[in-house]
């Protein structure tokens, strides 16, 4: 890729610059990765992602490093000392609700990042090490969301810790003591939320190190684009600033604004109000649900209700909630379409659609009580979920007739503009400024 | 020495002391790695805590049904009537999805003629969750979380859990004293 590599066009002009390029280039290094970096020219919203992304992390890690001189990790002071954030400390509420609400929102981008990279083909050679780093983040950030959930110490945090590490006691032999390693008791207590407090401070930083990797990946393959085809030429490209900078800076704006109406208007609609009860390790709510971004894989774990033969219906569960995440990692080896972007896959894309559809309506069935016909459906919705992965992508992509692939992004831009013209001319209406060279 | 030559596939001093820093290293990392692992399994005053429990039994009546915690976990001591002890004992123990015999799941103090008295974990063995007593009906325990039934001596009777409430090591110490964490007097 070496219209990737020859971007080195930095000439400092100031002393300092100079003084500093010869002793520790790094204003070199930001230079060519985000002003000069060249980007295909045809991106659209559904890649600006990858920033708003970056600066939730920052968000939730600034709030979280606040929160922390206010919270107390133990079992007895842990409810109060939230409580007393959200009343006493000097616009402690307006933290806790940002960092609360932002998980759920880093979600929220997290999935749309996901799901984008899907509809385009975005993990396909040579960019699975790229997806696969996207996959180990977006790992980190469920198990930081979910340690993050138990410091609260409600009734949703003590249950939740129950059920998720209860998890591993469905493994044969080594599952209890498996367990009791991670609990550091016999239950759910002090020595597990401590650790929980220290592993939610942690990872974090653990994921900041692999978006870098993650963004290193990217530079050296270079973005995918709408048509799935690779740069070519110099005109396939923009300069990263000011062209993806303002992109990505309208969408955050956008984003934002949402994300504030939440924290201002609706903070707690994403949360459970069983949370605000204090924990009670000798009573369950009667209905135990994960945060809302955790339910289609707990629709899946309570959709194996039979044994299989040796394995019990319990460790059924777990497998296929397991299961159901590392599909994700070997995604680019199931699918053998050469052709990336969904735009020139029309069976690609019908399916793909049925599976976001199926992944919001696994959501749903995760909220409802496990019983009767809801019970039914999570079962055909987590058969669709593996068929999806295990036989309509390999099997697609060998009889699947593509679509005609344009030449090259340039053409397949001023393609569009032609059409658009032609449009313009005849409705009399201005011309859509995405479709803008 | 600068006027020998040394073939590459012959052993040097430089390959001994390679060979000698790199397992001593190995050798001290692994027993590091130790006590990072087994400083997050229960510590000494967890373990402690896990001593057994006396329990005060005298004023529950047959139907009812207490939870009690031992190590930090809850258990049901539950004294069952006699149409529930009729309704356990009736069931075919084949259909079970882990079969196993009603009878030594219920026991009670010596000195009592009838045994009616059933103790088993109060955690669900799927997930974890605490089941609710069924007062009237059929079935003994319902789990809200995720829809197992279980018999009135825990045995599970449908739904997502595997095996039956487990029992744990218990004894009556006398006619009114249950001791949970222990199997002897």
């Amino acid at each position: 890729m070496s219209t990737y590599e020859a971007h080195g066009t930095y000439t400092p002009t100031s002393g300092i610059g100079k003084w500093v390029d010869a002793r520790m280039p790094l204003p070199r290094m930001m230079y060519d990765s985000f002003v000069a970096y060249p980007v295909p020219r045809n991106l659209n919203y559904a890649y600006t992602f990858g920033g708003i992304l970056s600066f939730m992390l920052i968000s939730q890690i600034l709030t979280g490093v606040v929160l922390a001189m206010h919270y107390v990790a133990s079992t007895g002071l842990a409810f109060t000392s939230v409580e007393n954030i959200m009343r006493d400390v000097n616009h402690g509420w307006l933290l806790r609700y940002m960092h609360s609400n932002g998980a759920s929102f880093f979600f929220v981008a997290v999935y749309l990042h996901m799901f984008r990279g899907m509809y385009y083909g975005s993990y396909k050679a040579p960019r699975e090490l790229l997806w696969i780093l996207g996959c180990i983040i977006y790992l980190l950030m469920m198990a930081t969301g979910f340690m993050g959930y138990v410091l609260p110490w409600g009734q949703m945090s003590f249950w939740g810790a129950t059920v998720i590490t209860g998890f591993f006691t469905a493994f044969p032999v080594v599952g209890q003591p498996i367990q009791e390693l991670l609990l550091g008791g016999y239950a759910v207590g002090d020595p597990t939320l401590n650790r929980f407090f220290s592993l939610h401070y942690l990872l974090p930083f653990m994921i900041a190190g692999v978006v870098i990797l993650h963004v290193w990946a990217l530079h050296v393959t270079g973005q995918t684009n709408p048509t799935g085809i690779e740069v070519k030429s110099k005109t396939d490209t923009v300069a990263f600033t000011p062209y993806a900078t303002i992109k990505d800076a309208f969408a955050m704006m956008v984003f934002f604004v949402v994300f504030a109406y939440f924290v201002f208007y609706l903070p707690n609609y994403l949360g459970h109000p069983d949370n605000y009860i204090e924990a009670n390790p000798l009573v369950t709510p009667a209905h135990i649900v994960p945060e809302w971004y955790f339910l289609p894989f707990y629709a899946m774990l309570r959709a194996i209700t039979f044994n299989v033969g040796p394995i019990d219906s319990k460790l059924g569960g777990v497998l296929v909630m397991f299961g159901s995440i590392a599909l994700l990692f070997i995604m680019p080896w199931l699918d053998t379409s050469k052709v990336r972007s969904a735009v020139y896959r029309p069976w690609y894309k019908l399916f793909f659609w049925i599976f976001v559809a199926n992944a919001i309506f696994l959501g749903w069935l995760g909220s409802k009580p496990a019983e009767g016909v809801y019970t039914m459906m999570a079962q055909i919705a987590t058969l669709y979920y593996f068929v999806f992965f295990l036989i309509i992508l390999p099997v697609l992509g060998l009889i699947e007739t593509p679509r005609r692939l344009p030449n090259s992004i340039t053409e397949a831009v001023l393609e569009r503009n032609r059409k658009s013209g032609a449009q313009q001319v005849a409705s009399g209406t201005a011309a859509s400024p995405e479709t803008r060279g | 020495m600068s006027e020998e030559t040394i073939t590459a596939d012959e052993t040097t001093r430089r390959d001994f002391i390679y060979v000698a820093t790199g397992m001593l290293g190995v050798v001290g990392a692994a027993g590091l790695a130790w006590p990072f692992i087994d400083q997050m399994r229960p510590d000494a005053a967890v373990r402690a805590a896990g001593q057994p429990v006396d329990i005060d039994i005298s004023s529950i009546e047959p139907g009812a049904a207490i939870i009690v915690t031992w190590r930090g976990k809850p258990y049901f001591v539950r004294r069952l009537t006699e149409a529930e002890i009729g309704a356990v004992t009736e069931l075919p123990e084949s259909d079970l999805k882990d079969p196993a015999p009603a009878e030594p799941r219920i026991g009670g103090p010596a000195d009592e003629a009838t045994k009616d008295w059933v103790v088993v974990a109060a955690n669900c063995t799927h997930l974890g969750c605490i089941p609710k007593v069924v007062d009237t009906g059929a079935d003994g325990w319902n789990c809200p979380c995720h829809g197992s039934v279980f018999d009135f001596t825990g045995r599970i009777l449908r739904g997502p859990a595997p095996i039956n409430l487990p029992q744990p090591p218990h004894v009556f110490a006398d006619a009114s004293t249950l001791t949970i964490g222990t199997d002897t007097v």
